[in-house]
């Protein structure tokens, strides 16, 4: 099956007074009909500025783009604004974290969802477009949605506002929806309601998904497939029970082993990662996790790791510059409980690296 | 001594809400507490989780005497200290600390890291010298792990993970008894996070501090607590030790928070049944009467709408307060995840 978003070597780059921010530098993924991908990284990984970007929301002075997105044909990065537009919050919508400051406060509900209807049918009548944004309403489990519609956004609870967000997203019946960070303002009770209900639509609706989160759980849930990004890159992409299960970039492992989890015994140690997520700006050099890495060799500070598939799984691709036997054997000692240093020490040898 | 450090009993605060210009006058009240009652035993974590306006933050700030009961009282290692005031309520504070949420507004961004956390020795006149007291902050900065020759540094200059560290060297600096950190983590990347958590634990353990520990995230609760409080709109609706609350929840809230919570695990995910709550928490200007989750309730019935349960010891261990406890079936049906867990 063709996929219906494919990214290739998106390059996203703002100059500002302290510099260059390589924000997203060089991601390709791909996501077909009906699936979810999760984009899983830290503050600053690049993964909100690839969705935007997709969007093309990214655009402006100081912005240098380059990379195809190819929707159904049409490169979503090269289209011209005019163009884009009939695609934005039509064919492809968008949900954003914060959802009062993504509704306009002085319009009511109704207005905006019905603004966004019209856009996109320029011959329906009022009365149609404000049945439809009932209709939406109804769908996301607004109660006594036909009032609700001249309630402005105020007036609604954080639950509630995501919920008519996601009824405007979902409006035109995209065929792509992009989610970054939906749930992250909200209650983990008010959070279950909201995956449920994008899982509920996405069943219903054969949309795709692309989740973008900070939260393993979310992706576990959720996901289908998980790119796990850091400084810009996507470091580790596969199915989700393989990102889960059979982790193969230190960095994947580190967030792993960073997070405390209900389903693991209470005394279980956390191993954090040491130091902090990189400067995007002035990047290290070679692979870019290499000042945080644990197992990381002399050449790893000079050679650049590229994504590249496992030789058992072509899903499943790493950009790291272990050897594959050696990462297997790392993660098969981690997960038996070993210190990250005591993992090295087994497998890549006692000597201390540079 | 006494065996609790800190107990508070019936604490109930409420914050009133005005109208008018010129007359003000009171037309209702926020009820951010209602009657609650608690002991934090000395040495360990007790750990308070509810979603957002619970008032777990609101019941810390009561503890710590920076807002005045409506009612209540709180005993301080036998002491009322529900009214202290002058010398003796700043004594007090020297026994108690707090580390906030945000390591960005609750740093003074005019002062260098080494007077904010010489701070508390000049507030209560101690290491008097100048290099007595520098060596004393530059010991503190060691042991939470920043670089000593940061010193004459600015907050600006450190990410969020290295302030929360300037915070917790703050409150350490005075050697409290008691710690409240009220969601320490919650600002921090997950790879941060695990370097503050670890950071907690390790004082903890060396320094032999009673830590209360605040957060809307169930499973960094449970990493971190002997015994945990869920509190929901105002109350504690259930208090157990953490094995018992995680394995054998008793109040439905406790449940549904249990089975919400996302777990990074493709299998335990794939085969949970998430079972979701209706609606929104009531606004606190006006709790639903009797027990406050009826409106949400899955297995409400009319007795819920009319009697206030009372926080009481239930099968499996745990204090809630519920009329229809949960049983270990509907646990093993709601939460598989746990129960399997339940050690």
């Amino acid at each position: 099956m063709t996929p219906l978003l494919e990214v290739d070597d998106l390059r996203v780059e703002f100059a500002t007074e302290d510099g260059v921010v390589h924000a997203v530098d060089g991601v390709s993924l791909a996501v077909e009909e009906g699936r979810t991908l999760g984009i899983v990284g830290e503050s600053g990984s690049g993964k909100s500025v690839t969705g935007l970007s997709v969007m093309g929301l990214t655009r402006g002075r100081n912005a240098t783009i380059s990379g195809q997105a190819r929707f159904d044909g049409m490169d979503l990065v090269g289209m011209a604004d005019h163009e884009l537009r009939s695609v934005r919050g039509n064919d492809v919508a968008m949900v954003f974290q914060d959802p009062l400051s993504s509704l306009h406060p002085y319009y009511t509900v109704g207005g905006q969802l019905v603004e966004a209807y019209r856009t996109h049918h320029p011959g329906a009548g009022r009365g149609e477009s404000r049945d439809r944004a009932a209709e939406m309403l109804g769908l996301v489990g607004i109660p006594d949605a036909q009032d609700r519609l001249d309630s402005h956004p105020h007036e609604f609870s954080g639950g509630m506002r995501q919920r008519a967000m996601i009824a405007m997203a979902l409006i035109n019946e995209p065929r792509l929806l992009i989610a970054d960070e939906p749930t992250t303002a909200l209650d983990v009770t008010v959070q279950a309601q909201i995956l449920e209900l994008i899982q509920r639509l996405q069943s219903e609706l054969g949309m795709a998904v692309i989740m973008i989160t900070h939260d393993l759980g979310v992706v576990a849930e959720l996901a289908d497939d998980v790119a796990v990004m850091y400084a810009g890159r996507i470091v580790e992409h596969g199915p989700k029970t393989t990102i889960f299960d059979a982790p193969e970039h230190p960095y994947t492992w580190g967030l792993l082993g960073s997070i405390p989890r209900l389903t693991a015994p209470r005394d279980e140690e956390l191993v954090p990662i040491p130091g902090r997520p990189p400067s995007l700006i002035n990047r290290p050099s070679g692979c870019s996790f290499h000042p945080r890495c644990p197992y990381v060799r002399p050449a790893h500070t000079e050679v650049e790791p590229s994504l590249e598939p496992i030789s058992a799984d072509p899903a499943h691709r790493v950009a790291c510059l272990l050897a594959e036997p050696a990462r297997r054997k790392l993660w098969g000692q981690l997960r038996q409980g070993a210190s990250p240093q005591d993992a090295r020490e087994a497998v890549l040898g006692a000597e201390v690296p540079s | 001594m006494a065996e609790n450090l800190l107990e508070v009993r019936d604490l109930v605060k409420h914050f009133p809400i005005s109208q008018g210009g010129l007359l003000r006058r009171q037309v209702g009240a926020v009820h951010a507490i209602d009657g609650v009652s608690l002991e934090v035993r000395r040495g360990e974590t007790l750990g308070i989780v509810g979603e957002t306006g619970c008032g777990k933050s609101t019941t810390a700030r009561v503890m710590m005497r920076l807002l005045d009961p409506t009612s209540g009282t709180i005993t301080f290692e036998g002491e009322d200290v529900t009214t202290v005031k002058g010398a003796r309520l700043k004594a007090l504070r020297r026994e108690m600390q707090m580390i906030f949420q945000d390591p960005y507004s609750s740093l003074n961004p005019r002062k260098s890291v080494g007077s904010i956390i010489a701070e508390p020795f000049a507030i209560h006149g101690l290491l008097g010298g100048k290099g007595e007291r520098k060596a004393g902050v530059q010991e503190l900065m060691d042991r939470v792990g920043l670089n000593p020759e940061h010193y004459n540094r600015y907050p600006h200059e450190f990410s969020g993970g290295q302030r929360q560290r300037i915070g917790v060297a703050r409150a350490i600096a005075l050697e409290p008894k008691l710690i409240v950190a009220d969601e320490p983590v919650s600002a921090l990347d997950v790879s941060i996070q695990a370097q503050v958590l670890n950071l907690l634990r390790g004082l903890q353990r060396d320094l032999g501090l009673t830590l209360v520990f605040i957060a809307h995230d169930l499973s960094v609760v449970r990493h971190m607590c002997e015994r945990v409080a869920v509190m929901y709109l105002g109350s504690i609706v259930e208090m157990a030790d953490s094995d018992t609350l995680y394995s054998k929840p008793r109040h439905p809230y406790t449940g549904a928070l249990l089975s919400a919570v996302p777990v990074a695990d493709a299998h335990a995910a794939a085969g949970k049944r998430r079972q979701v709550l209706q609606g929104d928490v009531p606004s606190p200007t006006n709790p639903p009467p009797a027990c406050r989750f009826h409106t949400r309730c899955p297995k409400i019935q009319p007795v819920c709408r009319e009697e206030a349960p009372a926080l009481t010891p239930k099968d499996g261990g745990s204090l809630a307060a519920c009329h229809f406890p949960l049983t270990d079936d509907e646990v093993a049906t709601q939460v598989p995840g746990l129960a399997s867990n339940g050690r």
